[in-house]
């Protein structure tokens, strides 16, 4: 089919899909006229129920928590994809070019400011990182956006210019343990709440609301996703970074 | 017109999909993708605002101050997880078709396979 014909296929189709949607939205709530009921509960409930003041991480990980375990497969499984996808093939040859030349020999180091501001904020990464994993429960936050954090400070060590350090730690074994710990984890703690007579039912002592060791399994729910997703992230990080260096490798040879 | 968020979304769905049938590389319809998928985003944060309404989070506020829907919230933050995760899964995808082939074309792939 043309790109022209194509055009005009979707044009039509887009048109039709575009005009039915806003007909079905039109019988929604107006917008800011929440209704449902299922929000109201949680938000009356969660605090009392489950001693943890953000309610979006008790629906994460105590309510829903099933949902996030096929959450978390998902991502361990894109991770795994990626991996095997990006990988080579023919390490040997490779790794004996890095050592040699080094990858990054004809590209300039960034400059000192750069390199300042980008090491200077790896403590402050780690902390913060750490900081919104462990207090998921307690203030927006969670082991989802706080593995983030935390895999972009080994990030910024590349970006400083220090590349080995960053494979270094990169693909380090700890980073292996870490995902499987943070996998195997959910899985484990799920577990659990079986001797309260469900997968994943919050079974341990709630504590006191606000306190940071509060909320039973949310906490430890919330850790060992953080870890999970900052291994996973830095493995993909890694995965990418060190084809981009080989292709520039193959290339100048 | 309170409808116009609903309105953002559905067009975010549209212009992604224009942008998926039009496109003439890997890359640009992976993001694309992440366009369309970012629909569902405003969508769902805006079926469950409400006016008046904070953050589902009683840290600092006594349960019962008004609030927006959590549940929806919680669906974002799954969507977007998965989305992060499909994208990279999908460059490299994209990075791998490219090294067999050489080209980041669909049409041109389909056309070599033909």
């Amino acid at each position: 089919m043309t790109i022209t014909a194509r055009r005009w296929l979707f044009g039509v189709c887009g048109a039709a899909l575009f005009t039915i949607f806003i007909l079905a939205v039109r019988e929604l709530p107006q917008f800011g006229h929440y209704r449902g009921p299922y929000g109201d509960v949680l938000n009356r409930e969660t605090v009392y129920e489950r001693h943890v003041t953000d309610v979006v991480s008790a629906v994460n990980f105590d309510w829903r928590g099933i949902d996030t375990l096929g959450e978390e497969s998902i991502l361990f499984l894109s991770v795994v994809g990626t991996i095997v996808l990006l990988r080579t093939g023919d390490e040997e040859v490779q790794g004996k070019d890095n050592e040699d030349a080094g990858p990054n020999a004809d590209i300039p180091l960034p400059s000192d400011a750069t390199r300042v501001a980008a090491l200077g904020l790896v403590g402050p990464l780690v902390v913060f990182g750490l900081y919104i994993v462990t207090h998921g429960h307690l203030s927006p936050g969670g082991g989802f956006q706080g593995g983030v954090v935390l895999a972009t400070a080994p990030l910024l060590v590349y970006v400083a210019g220090a590349l080995k350090t960053f494979k270094r730690i990169a693909n380090h074994q700890f980073v292996e343990i870490m995902e499987a710990l943070g996998i195997g984890g959910f899985l484990g703690i799920g577990f659990l709440g079986m001797a309260r007579g469900a997968y994943l039912r919050n079974a341990l002592p709630l504590g006191t609301t606000g306190h940071l060791f509060s909320g039973g399994t949310i906490f430890l729910l919330n850790v060992s996703t953080g870890a999970a997703v900052a291994a996973g992230m830095l493995s993909v990080m890694y995965a990418f970074l060190e084809h981009t260096i080989e292709v520039r490798l193959r290339s100048k040879a | 017109m309170s409808i116009l968020p609903y309105v953002v979304s559905g067009w975010l769905f549209i212009i992604g999909l224009y942008g998926i049938v039009t496109s003439r590389n890997f890359v640009h319809l992976v993001m694309c993708l992440a366009v369309l998928q970012s629909s569902t985003y405003v969508l769902l944060l805006s079926v469950g605002y409400r006016v008046g309404g904070g953050p589902p989070v009683f840290a600092s506020v006594p349960v019962g101050t008004p609030a927006v829907d959590p549940l929806v919230q919680a669906l974002v933050l799954t969507d977007i997880v998965v989305e992060a995760t499909v994208v990279a899964l999908l460059l490299s995808l994209a990075i791998r078709i490219h090294k067999n082939t050489e080209s980041v074309e669909p049409d041109k792939i389909v056309e070599l396979r033909g």
